[in-house]
């Protein structure tokens, strides 16, 4: 399932600091648990995050198996040039997720 | 130990006196709950309107061919199950509405309980409920269900002999093992719980519940689980519907 929510404002004012707040539907399995039959279930995490705006990386984060379901990342960044967000999610088992945003700066 | 209470006779918790569980909560969880854009559950919502727009089965329809948009057609719904339905003469909770639909007018297999499918629509067409109050039905023809739930929230269980009322109408706000007894009330279900680290179902807590106090635990959807959850619904009539919610 490579469902993702992403929330940023639509429009900012020039050198304003905006608030991005991004939610990836991922069970993030750690490696650690183990079944009732004592079988190691393995890790499939989501091991990468990034922000890219009008293609100059903004943000990025290393997510590791303490990081828990669903994993919720807001960042702030500044809004420069009005044009479009690129937000990447990468992890085990060839996981990608992308969403792609537009913003108004004035 | 052996608990030696009677189940004692006191009513219900008094209307003005009920908590739901999201006022027990931490102000973090509460944020979690409140703001949609950061409230887990809204992966399954999305899912579930993606879900409603599908066609499916072998009439090849999908919910929006009959109930057009769900921001209206399915306001309350949610808030008024489980409901009466006449064509079987007995209640269907939310997921056993939307299973008979698949059946009956979509001519698809139902959906299992906690399946990502029935929990994404359950959870979006209960969204459309949130900030309603909880009315089901309480009339000569569902009086029967009601008082079956009762008797079950009041009966003793398992190996540890305790009744839902010893601890949700008893003591509540009262302490278990450290953790704030709630009254237990099932204003936010669907809800994606922090323990669960996903959404689920009522009857999947009261499987849990169950087991809990030792007692065999009945496969959801249960005509048991179903009477307990028309009851649980009645108890916390007038209460705001905060679905899908969050909880620890």
């Amino acid at each position: 399932m490579t469902r993702v929510v992403v929330n940023l404002p639509q429009r900012a004012r020039r050198g304003e600091i905006i608030e991005i707040r991004t939610l990836a539907g991922h069970a993030m399995e750690t490696g650690f648990r183990r079944t009732q039959l004592g079988e190691l279930v393995p890790r499939d995490i989501i091991t990468r995050f990034t922000c890219s705006y009008n293609g100059v990386e903004v943000f990025s984060a290393e997510l590791h198996p303490a990081v828990a379901a669903n994993p919720l990342i807001a960042f702030s960044t500044v809004a420069t040039e009005s044009g479009t967000l690129e937000f990447r999610w990468t992890g085990d088992n060839g996981y990608v997720a992308t969403h792609t945003a537009s913003i108004a700066v004035d | 130990m052996l608990l030696a209470l009677a189940c004692s006779a006191r009513a219900e918790i008094p209307l003005a006196e009920r908590r739901s569980g999201y006022a027990d909560m931490s102000p973090q969880t509460r944020a979690m709950q409140d703001d949609d854009a950061i409230n887990p559950a809204t992966l399954w919502v999305l899912d579930g309107e993606a879900l409603w727009m599908r066609k499916a089965g072998a009439a090849g329809l999908a919910c929006a061919d009959c109930h057009r948009n769900a921001r209206e057609s399915m306001k309350g719904a949610a808030a008024r199950h489980p409901a009466f339905d006449a064509s079987t003469g007995t209640i269907l909770n939310l997921e056993g509405r939307i299973n008979r639909c698949r059946t009956e007018r979509q001519q698809e297999k139902p959906l299992a309980y906690e399946s990502r499918e029935l929990l994404a629509l359950t959870a979006f067409v209960a969204r459309q409920s949130r900030g309603l109050p909880i009315d089901v039905e309480s009339s000569a023809r569902t009086r029967p269900l009601l008082e079956a739930g009762r008797a079950a929230f009041r009966r003793r269980q398992g190996q540890l002999d305790l009744a839902c009322a010893h601890c949700h109408d008893e003591r509540a706000g009262k302490r278990l093992a450290g953790t704030l007894i709630p009254q237990g009330h099932p204003t936010a279900y669907p809800v994606y719980r922090l323990e669960w680290q996903a959404v689920g179902s009522l009857h999947r807590r009261l499987r849990n519940c169950l087991v809990g106090i030792r007692a065999e635990p009945h496969a959801l959807g249960a005509r048991e689980y179903i009477e307990l959850e028309l009851y649980l619904m009645w108890r916390a009539r007038g209460m705001p519907l905060e679905a899908p919610g969050v909880r620890p």
